[in-house]
């Protein structure tokens, strides 16, 4: 988008510039959003201005869960109903948004913000994992759960961490691998289908 | 290099994956025909992918690609050998990151390399069955060297040329190779190397690996070889290779069947 176009308002050209760096947004796609802006009455245009302000200035990192909040506590670590004897490891604030949808856990979380991925030079010092290991010695904690993605990274991530906490006296268990519901058996790779067989279950 | 058909098949290793879009991956494989390919794999972070289990880093597969107009998309992947003890443990696992890092940052696109395909194949089957991981991962720093056309010289001074005497002599990278000691620059920081690490380096450059795997190496003379290859290969990339700093990360790790649970309550961060 660097070529000159002397036909755009400066003011246009320039919000096209910053929607073209998001993720997935093309240069068509770019234009496409600044016109539709441009035409729109002038609060929507300001609301958005004003959620895009506020999302950095209010919001931080839970100090416990290093969730994104607005309020230190998160309401989750500051919820008196959860279980607080258990924490489950999560690789991005997303995936508490999909176990959360389960309404099967009543637990605590712990964000690490990320995956150990030596290849593209994100190592465990990158992530929060000196903030979980602080948070199992005051020893309230008998269980930690590892659900990071069951691909090599997260397993990676998964067995790194638990080496660190079995240590502490801490119990560390992984989420479950098997097929997925609506799978066809005769696509599933190897892996998965020795894993759903080691984990086979009495119905 | 003869531009591949529309459709094309080949073994391949998958070297590492890159997201892109919502759903899709790039996935960099070494394959056996046409050297290191991009392609992309639709569809696999959604849970009920067919592909996504065969596209994971360090599987060796067969795969059907398709030429697309930028990236060739990947249309079919079954796994040969997913080398599942690799994954298993770290100090295996971290040890397969950095050869597949090395693989894909010495290599460009397209080069076809059978021989380096077969080397890193071979070096993922001895390191998810055997456990003298450093010797497999040191054979396969000086294969990987030598097939690419960076060999060190071993037998003869870099400097002046002189037959190496079996004494201390010093390791250049910057020359690629032997330093005598009589060519010892004053000022320039050298790592010397001791007379049993050139026998096994020349052992390495010569032989086949049972060979090399017969020799003993003791853990002084095994963090040695380290310290000189891991350098050597960070001179010719000009760059660290980041996946050696999860090695020694993983190396300071509490080893886990021993020591127990320290108590609890004991300090807080």
């Amino acid at each position: 988008m660097n070529e000159e176009i002397p036909s755009t308002a400066a003011p246009v050209a320039r919000l096209i510039e910053e929607f073209h760096k998001l993720p997935g947004i093309g240069p068509k796609s770019a234009q496409r959003l600044t016109y539709y802006l441009l035409r729109t009455p002038r609060e929507d245009g300001l609301a958005l201005a004003q959620a895009i302000a506020e999302l950095r200035d209010r919001t931080t990192l839970c100090s416990t869960c290093q969730n994104v909040t607005e309020h230190d506590p998160c309401p989750i670590c500051a919820d008196p109903r959860r279980d607080r004897s258990l924490i489950c490891v999560v690789e991005e604030p997303l995936d508490i948004l999909a176990l959360e949808r389960t309404r099967s856990y009543r637990g605590l979380y712990h964000v690490l913000h990320g995956v150990i991925s030596p290849v593209d030079g994100v190592g465990p010092e990158d992530l929060k994992i000196e903030n979980l290991l602080a948070r199992l010695r005051n020893g309230s904690v008998r269980e930690v759960i590892m659900a990071t993605n069951p691909n090599l990274e997260g397993e990676a991530t998964a067995m790194y961490v638990s080496r660190l906490v079995t240590p502490l006296g801490v119990k560390v268990t992984r989420l479950a691998r098997g097929l997925p519901m609506g799978a066809d058996l005769e696509y599933a790779d190897d892996v998965t289908l020795a894993r759903a067989l080691e984990n086979r279950q009495e119905v | 290099m003869p531009q591949p058909p529309r459709v094309y098949k080949s073994p391949a290793i998958v070297l590492r994956q890159r997201r892109l879009g919502d759903a899709d991956k790039i996935i960099t494989l070494y394959t056996a025909n046409y050297g290191k390919v991009d392609a992309v794999a639709k569809g696999v972070r959604r849970t009920r992918s067919k592909l996504a289990g065969h596209v994971e880093p360090l599987n060796h597969g067969s795969f059907l690609l398709a030429r697309g107009r930028n990236l060739d998309i990947i249309t079919q992947a079954q796994t040969i050998e997913a080398f599942q003890p690799l994954r298993d443990e770290l100090e295996r696992l971290s040890r397969g990151f950095y050869a597949v890092e090395l693989v894909d940052r010495f290599t460009e696109e397209r080069e076809e390399n059978f021989r380096l395909y077969r080397l890193l194949l071979d070096t993922l089957r001895r390191m998810s069955q055997r456990d003298d991981l450093d010797t497999v991962l040191r054979y396969f720093e000086v294969s990987l060297l030598e097939l690419l056309g960076y060999r060190p010289e071993l037998e003869e001074c870099v400097s002046c040329r002189a037959r190496l005497e079996p004494v201390t002599n010093y390791w250049s990278a910057s020359g690629g190779g032997v330093l005598c000691p009589g060519c010892l620059p004053p000022e320039e920081p050298v790592r010397s190397l001791s007379v049993n690490a050139l026998k096994v380096l020349r052992l390495m450059q010569r032989d086949s690996f049972p060979q090399v795997a017969r020799v003993n190496v003791p853990p002084d003379l095994a963090r040695e070889l380290e310290g000189h290859l891991r350098g050597y290969v960070r001179y010719v990339l000009e760059r660290d290779v980041r996946s050696a700093a999860f090695i020694d990360a993983v190396r300071r790790q509490p080893r886990p069947p021993v020591r127990t649970a320290t108590a609890p309550g004991e300090g807080t961060g």
